[in-house]
């Protein structure tokens, strides 16, 4: 039963949608914020390219190493991220060209390259990699044993996640907080809320979740490096935010469902389905394209959930 | 906000040397923060810039391989000019060069053995209008579903990419050379007709491509078009208010879907012109490796969006580009042009913003106690007119 097509594209969907969760988790909180990052992809593959330059150049016990990569991958999309809250939130410059301008700066021909060029990053295989955690041996019990008892530690790691942010979002005075700057940063300003804290902080998050969302795909899901290796997860966890309408909970469903679209390919073919590749590469950015449709037109007419100042620059002058 | 007895305060008019400013001190600081990374990584960034230049402008020759690079810059550049200045983001243009470098390639291979007078214009209006297609969904959606058109168009850059490289790798497409011995052993695109092969115009040691001159002619008739037309003013009017716009009766949504579609197919220009120009084949790996669109954002950006601006605007960074696959990997790690592009684009980002304060003293606002006899001027008696 375990080997069935069922149960391997339900695990694909998880181990691809993981990263969607996490980078997307974090977005998320940004976006409550009223801050959107379009250079999330970049975050991704700085993460990615961090982390894996720690897995060729550390040794020491596997669980040690792979937790100083994942941190170190959080550090580095967290300063990454802090360079674009400067600009968006201190200077109060354009969201989306400074957006670009970090996928531009971090991206697959950018810094994230010039890291893995100079480390002599590709091509060489990790000495370290996540591997599923078999807890209490139910890893082999049919059906839910693969499935809820066989992942690594970053997938676990994302299911706390999802309702520790809905709990900070829906039932802290934070989140309360948070969620006032984004939908009204001047009301928030005046009632002694720093709008710029809350955003410099959330922006943080954003970068560091993306970080780790990144370095999934060099410890779990490929264990090498190769330029832009997140092919655009950062750019439909963007996306993804917008069609769950802003709640968390809903976010895990759509991750997996984008991650399973995205397993559907390589579980085939190794089942000896033998179609073309991209046939099947293409379909989660063309889903995301339709999702974006419903969420725009027949799900809701109004921006359900959106901040009300998503992308807009609070200053107190009003400029 | 008050720095060392500075304060600023917005400018009640932006003079234009402080608009020159921007992309300058941009530049500059591109030019330091790639430095540092470079002497982080035990290179010498004074040399490997002097490299840069003499590989990008220090002879004719240098030069004439800059105007290649520039070309495709050039017309993403012209794509995304036309796109922004009425905000719509056209982030696709990266698909939009694939598919547009596709379609030219098998008008150039179906009509190449014609003369040159029919197969390159047919390769120029393949390349557009197979760009305009594939920014046609979104356009429409954009203007009469209202779905951002901004993750839209980015999506297609990704199908773009890998239909491209079905066209190649994974099929027997009509574009795929699969007669040649070589074309047997390792995939590799079928070649244009010889007379489909764009001609370059040479003198005094420069070789000018053909696709840089429709660059020009693009730019100068974009700007009149910006300046002179009814769908410039257009243009104008809802990018500074979509409001405004759609008040004062301007059909906004067609006013959006035309110029994003003379922004795909300028875009789907840049991809033809690289096959007219250059590969004469289609090279999935090094279209998508170039980056030529999200340079041309950069290229728009730094001039905001002016049509004749983008031309030494793309020249210049023509030559960054030029430099970077002439010398990456050899002489500096890969990567580095990427990100000075990056670094580029955040400093005119963030200039937009800074250009419109000055630094003025705190003093200067201090409440003065020689202003104390002021009032007997305010308060006296109002003139009568006349």
């Amino acid at each position: 039963v375990n080997n069935s097509l069922a149960i391997s594209l339900v695990v694909a969907g998880i181990l691809y949608g993981t990263p969607l969760v996490i980078a997307g988790l974090g977005e998320l909180l940004s976006e409550k914020s009223g801050v959107m990052n379009l250079g999330i992809e970049g975050y991704m593959l700085m993460g990615a390219v961090s982390a894996f330059w720690v897995v060729t150049r550390m040794t020491g016990p596997s669980a040690l190493v792979l937790t100083v990569a994942v941190i170190f991958a959080a550090v580095v999309g967290m300063l990454v991220a802090l360079i674009y809250a400067f600009a968006t939130v201190s200077i109060g410059a354009d969201q989306l060209m400074c957006g670009l301008a970090i996928w531009i700066f971090a991206g697959a021909t950018g810094f994230s390259s010039f890291v893995g060029s100079d480390a002599n990053l590709g091509g060489i295989a990790a000495n370290y990699s996540l591997q599923p955690l078999n807890v209490l041996g139910l890893g082999n019990v049919p059906i839910l044993g693969p499935i809820l008892f066989d992942q690594n530690a970053l997938v676990y790691l994302s299911w706390v996640l999802v309702p520790v942010v809905w709990f900070y979002l829906n039932r802290t005075r934070t989140g309360l907080h948070l969620r006032a700057v984004g939908e009204e940063p001047a009301s928030a300003d005046a009632q002694g809320i720093s709008v710029a804290q809350y955003q410099y902080c959330h922006v943080a998050v954003a970068g560091a979740m993306a970080g780790i969302a990144g370095s999934f795909y060099t410890l779990a899901i490929s264990s090498a490096w190769l330029d832009g290796i997140t092919t655009g997860a950062g750019w439909i966890a963007l996306a993804l935010v917008i069609f769950v309408f802003w709640r968390p909970e809903l976010l895990l469903a759509g991750a997996y469902f984008f991650g399973a679209l995205t397993g559907v390919g390589p579980n085939l073919q190794a089942r000896g389905v033998t179609v073309p590749p991209e046939v099947f590469s293409v379909l989660p950015y063309l889903m995301t394209i339709a999702a974006l449709v419903l969420a725009s037109t027949v799900w809701t007419r109004t921006r359900h959930g959106a901040p009300n100042s998503l992308g807009l620059s609070y200053s107190r002058e009003g400029h | 906000m008050t720095v060392a007895g500075f304060r600023f305060e917005r400018r009640a008019i932006l003079p234009w040397w402080v608009r020159a400013l921007v992309p300058l001190i941009s530049a500059a600081l591109a030019l330091i923060v790639a430095g540092l990374m470079l002497t982080a990584t035990g290179y010498h960034p004074l040399s490997v810039y002097r490299q840069m230049y003499d590989i990008a402008f220090g002879s004719s020759i240098a030069i004439s391989a800059t105007l290649v690079a520039a070309t495709p810059i050039l017309l993403t550049g012209l794509a995304t000019a036309v796109a922004f200045r009425m905000n719509a983001r056209n982030i696709g243009g990266e698909g939009q060069l694939y598919v547009g470098a596709a379609a030219a390639t098998a008008a150039g291979i179906a009509v190449g053995h014609q003369s040159s007078a029919i197969a390159i214009p047919a390769m120029v209006l393949a390349g557009m209008l197979a760009g305009s297609v594939w920014i046609l969904v979104p356009a429409l959606l954009r203007a009469y579903l209202r779905t951002s058109e901004l993750i839209t168009t980015l999506m297609l850059n990704y199908v773009g990419g890998l239909l491209v490289t079905y066209l190649i790798f994974d099929s027997t497409s009509y574009v795929r050379d699969t007669t040649s011995a070589g074309g047997l052993v390792y995939p590799q695109g079928r070649m244009i007709g010889y007379s489909a092969m764009w001609p370059a115009i040479t003198g005094s040691g420069l070789v000018i491509p053909f696709g840089f001159l429709l660059g020009l002619v693009c730019a100068a008739v974009l700007f009149v078009i910006m300046r002179f037309s009814l769908l410039g003013f257009h243009i104008r009017v809802i990018g500074d208010s979509t409001s405004a716009g759609r008040y004062s009766g301007i059909p906004t949504s067609r006013v959006f879907v035309t110029v994003m579609l003379i922004s795909g197919a300028l875009a789907g220009l840049a991809g033809a012109s690289q096959v007219g120009d250059l590969t004469h084949t289609l090279d999935p790996r090094g279209l998508q490796a170039a980056q030529y669109a999200w340079t041309g954002i950069v290229v728009a950006a730094v001039v905001a969006y002016n049509p004749l601006g983008v031309v030494p605007s793309a020249i210049i960074i023509g030559g960054l580009v030029n430099a970077g696959l002439a010398l990456q990997g050899s002489s500096f790690p890969l990567g580095l042009v990427g990100a000075i592009e990056g670094i580029v684009l955040f400093g005119v980002a963030c200039g937009l913003v800074l250009s419109h304060y000055r630094p003025a003293r705190t003093s200067y606002r201090r409440p003065s106690r020689r202003l104390e006899p002021a009032p007997e001027v305010s308060v006296s008696p109002a003139k009568e007119p006349r």
